[in-house]
This record gives C-alpha cells, structure tokens and sequence, in this order.
C-alpha cells in the first residue's frame, strides 16, 4: 500500500494529527549521514586495499585471488570488534559506511549468533545467525541469477559479452 | 468511586508506604544516580542472559519496597505487575520465588500507573492491605525482543528512545504515612496512524494528552491543581507534540509544570537520542526521583500519565499502525484536601 492511499483512508483528525506531528519531528541529517558514511566506508575500503596489496606483495597472490583472503580478514576484523562490542558504537555514527562493506555484513551475522547464543547452539546460533544477512543473501542470489539468466540469452542471441 | 466515565477518585486515599527502585550500570551514571535504591554496575546482573536479569530487577525491587516499608512477604496480599518481554515471562518467573498472589499486567510502558490504579482501586475498595505494583525494563531483553540484536550496527534515527535498565515497584497501603494516591483516569486506545517504531513519542502524544483532557475534566479541577504532570516517556519530540495539542484544546497546562520521565533519566551527552523509554522508566523515575522530590516538599501534587504503545515486532512488519495508551494517576503528599 502506497503512502497516498494510506493517508486517504486515514480520518480527517489523523491527518490533521501527522501533519502537526511532522512539525515537531526531527529529520534523520541525510546530508550529514552521508558524508560521514562516505569518509567512514572509503576508510575500510582504503584498509581493504591495503590488505590486497600486501597479500599481492608479502603472499603469493595475484590481484584477483588476493581478494578472498582481503575479504576474510575484514570479515574477522568486523567479528572481532562485534564480539567486543565496540562495532554498534561506531556504526551509529558512520550509518552505512559501516553496514554496506562487508564488515556490516559479517556484524549481522556476528551480532545475530551472540544475541541468540542464551537459546543453545543450534536453535539458538543456527537458527537466528541469518536473521539479518539472510535476506541479503535470498536477493543477493537471486539478483544474481536473474543477471545471469539475461546474460546467458543475449551471448547465446549472439551478443558480445 | 467512580466520577465521570473512567476516573476513579479514592476515598480512602490508599498511600504509596515504600518503593523500591533498581537500576543499572547506564542509568548509574546517568542524571539521578541518587535516586536508585541500589545500582548495578554489571548489565548482565550476575544473570547468564539478559531476560534473567530483567527477572532480577523485579526481584530485588520487590523485596526492596517490602523490607523499606518493615513489612514480610506474608503481609502484602497481591502484585500487579509486567513487563515488556513475549507472555511477560520475566515478570513472572519472578515470583516463583516470592510466593505473593500475582496479577500480570500487559500495557507497554504504561505498565506501571496501569498497576498502580489498579492497586490503589483495590486497597480503596478494600479488597488487600498491602498490594505491589511496578515494573521492570532491561535495555538489551527489549532490544531483542523488539528491534535488532544489541551489537547490530544500525544507525537509529534522532527521534528513537532508549529503553532504561531499571524497575520501579511501590507497596501501596491501605493506611500509614507516605504520599497518597488520590485519583486515577484509565486511558482509550487511541491509534492517529503513526507506524514508525522509531518514533513512539510521537505515536503516544494523542494518547496523554486523551487521558489528561479526560483526567481533568472529569475530577473537575484546572491544570493549575497539579504543581507537576509528567509523562513517561514521551521524549524530545513527542513533549512538544502533547504541549501543542493540549494548547490546542485549551487545557491549560504550561510548559514547565508538563514534565516528562523519559526526559529525566539521562544526563546530557549520554546517547540516548530522544530520551529514555521502557516500562521501568516511568516506574523508576515515579517512584524514587519524583516521589523522593515530593518528599522534600519540592511540590505537592503531580499527575503521572504514563504512555504505552502498544505494537509487536509482528504486527510492525505486517505495516500495522501503532495503537497507544495512557493511564493517569495523582498522587499528593498528605495534607490539604480537594
């Protein structure tokens, strides 16, 4: 239901109600937020790269398999600090420069597995570890086959790629 | 007795005897450290999960009133009590040990006024002595029973509150000294379509401001009566909301005798955003900092209008509205009489 069709099934006093309330309503700072997640998300990321470089450069790893072990030390980082809890601190201020990279993933799923843990391990951590992530990864997949599905068709009409 | 279609005034003006008011560690460095009768330094209270701890808080805020008051647990007849967990359950697991006839109540953060009209209607009529009512909240329990697990990362917005870590219970009596509960107004559901969980005060405002319009006209006294109202908990921006539409109805209530619980709990810089929530927030902050201040002869008579919404995280995502309620309860010091 869209927002318009909500507010005319709403009586007269509700609207004149949310129209004062709105008033007095403080507005998320959009602006502010999004500077702060860009400077905050572009941080991790630089740390990402970083991490690459040095897998590239330390290991032995090219520049496109050094992406999984960048990836899994952000992952162990994130979790880390989750476990420690100092991760939501700074998420409530850098918003989605925290929750976008792969660290806000790998805290959802860290988060959700230590909220539940008083329910026992299967349950409990099993059963809840998703909570959050799960719906990233449904859509995620599925995005990704339905580009794939796409991709498939317009190669096999003779396409480039 | 009853006036008018849902206040009740009490004759025998039952007395709030003692109260017990708990706290934990955030609440401890908060504005009115003073007020708790004990604090915890530890979230998880000795406990293994955060719903025992809200259990102990109950625990410890009953005894506290009853041993204040120099009554047993033998003495005090019923509790009326709840809280904010699924089936109330940590409400209720605590008092397998304290063996006292129960009641639980569900009525949000409204929970607290909600037991102790209740309480205070059955001492007048009466029907017990001695009856405890209160509530508890445990911050990370009602997180995770309402919105994301507590070390989640998500950015709440500037109009959500914070639910206290406290509990709040008072031994209402039938006679013996202390500050008197003189009336009570039972509050509607009142529902103006607001479905943003993040923002209760300004699903709750309407509901107050009901109940006080209802609370005032039907005891028949001017705003001017109560030295205090007090809300709990509307916050920084559902306080200004009830001020405007009580000003709008002509009520007469000004701006510094319409106080909020919600707004006292937390020193300034502690990030609670909007303010303090949760049902022990109106509990605690009624029965130790309000009645403590009353006690001091700061003011001698107050209106507390606790506020609940009263949603689930399912009916949330099944992008119900929030439907919101307010108890109103006076209580005066003793003396000079209506």
């Amino acid at each position: 239901m869209g927002k318009k069709q909500q507010m005319e099934k709403m009586t007269p006093e509700q609207q004149h109600y949310q129209k004062m309330a709105k008033k007095h309503e403080v507005k998320r700072p959009v602006v502010k937020n999004c500077i702060k997640a860009f400077f905050v998300g572009g941080s991790i990321c630089l740390i990402g790269q970083f991490l690459q470089y040095g897998y590239m450069f330390f290991f032995d790893f090219n520049e496109s398999s050094a992406g999984d072990p960048t990836v899994a030390t952000l992952i162990i980082v994130a979790t880390l600090l989750t476990g420690l809890g100092v991760y939501d601190r700074y998420a409530q201020f850098a918003g989605a420069g925290t929750a976008v990279p792969v660290t806000g993933f790998a805290n959802s799923v860290a988060s959700a597995a230590i909220e539940h843990r008083t329910e026992g391990y299967v349950l409990g951590v099993g059963g809840n570890m998703f909570k959050l992530a799960g719906s990233v990864i449904v859509f995620g997949t599925f995005s990704a086959f339905v580009i794939a599905f796409i991709r498939t068709i317009w190669m096999t009409w003779g396409g480039t790629g | 007795m009853r006036v008018g279609a849902r206040t009740w005034q009490f004759e025998h003006t039952p007395v709030i005897k003692s109260t017990g008011v708990i706290g934990g560690p955030f609440e401890g460095n908060g504005a009115i450290p003073d007020d708790f009768d004990s604090i915890h330094e530890d979230l998880w209270l000795g406990q293994d999960s955060y719903e025992k701890a809200q259990k102990v808080l109950t625990e410890e805020g009953c005894l506290k009133a009853i041993d204040k008051a120099g009554l047993k647990k033998e003495d005090v007849q019923f509790v009326l009590s709840g809280d904010l967990l699924n089936q109330i359950t940590s409400t209720s697991f605590a008092f397998r040990k304290l063996p006292i006839p129960y009641l639980g109540l569900f009525g949000a953060c409204s929970t607290a006024m909600e037991g102790l009209a209740l309480a205070s209607f059955i001492v007048d009529a009466g029907g017990a002595d001695h009856i405890l009512t209160g509530s508890a909240s445990h911050n990370a329990a009602v997180e995770k029973t309402f919105r994301y697990p507590t070390e989640y990362g998500g950015q709440k917005p500037p109009t959500a509150q914070w639910t206290v870590t406290a509990s709040g219970f008072a031994l209402v009596g039938s006679e013996g000294d202390g500050p008197k509960v003189t009336s009570a107004t039972i509050g509607h559901v009142i529902d103006m379509g607001l479905s943003d969980p993040f923002n209760m005060g300004g699903a709750m405002a309407p509901a107050a401001v009901d109940t006080i319009e209802a609370h005032l006209h039907e005891r028949g006294v001017d705003a001017s009566y109560y030295d205090l109202i007090v809300t709990g908990d509307l916050g920084h921006i559902g306080r200004p909301i009830a001020l405007e539409l009580m000003e709008e109805r002509n009520l007469n209530v000004t701006n510094e005798q319409f106080q909020d619980c919600g707004l006292m709990v937390y020193r300034e810089g502690q990030p609670v955003l909007a303010g303090a929530s949760g049902t022990g927030c109106s509990a605690a902050v009624t029965y130790g900092h309000l009645l403590n201040r009353m006690k001091r002869n700061e003011f001698q008579r107050m209106l507390v209008v606790a506020t609940g919404a009263l949603l689930s995280p399912l009916t949330f995502q099944q992008n119900e509205s929030i439907p919101c309620i307010a108890h109103a309860v006076s209580i005066e010091s003793g003396g000079d009489e209506l």
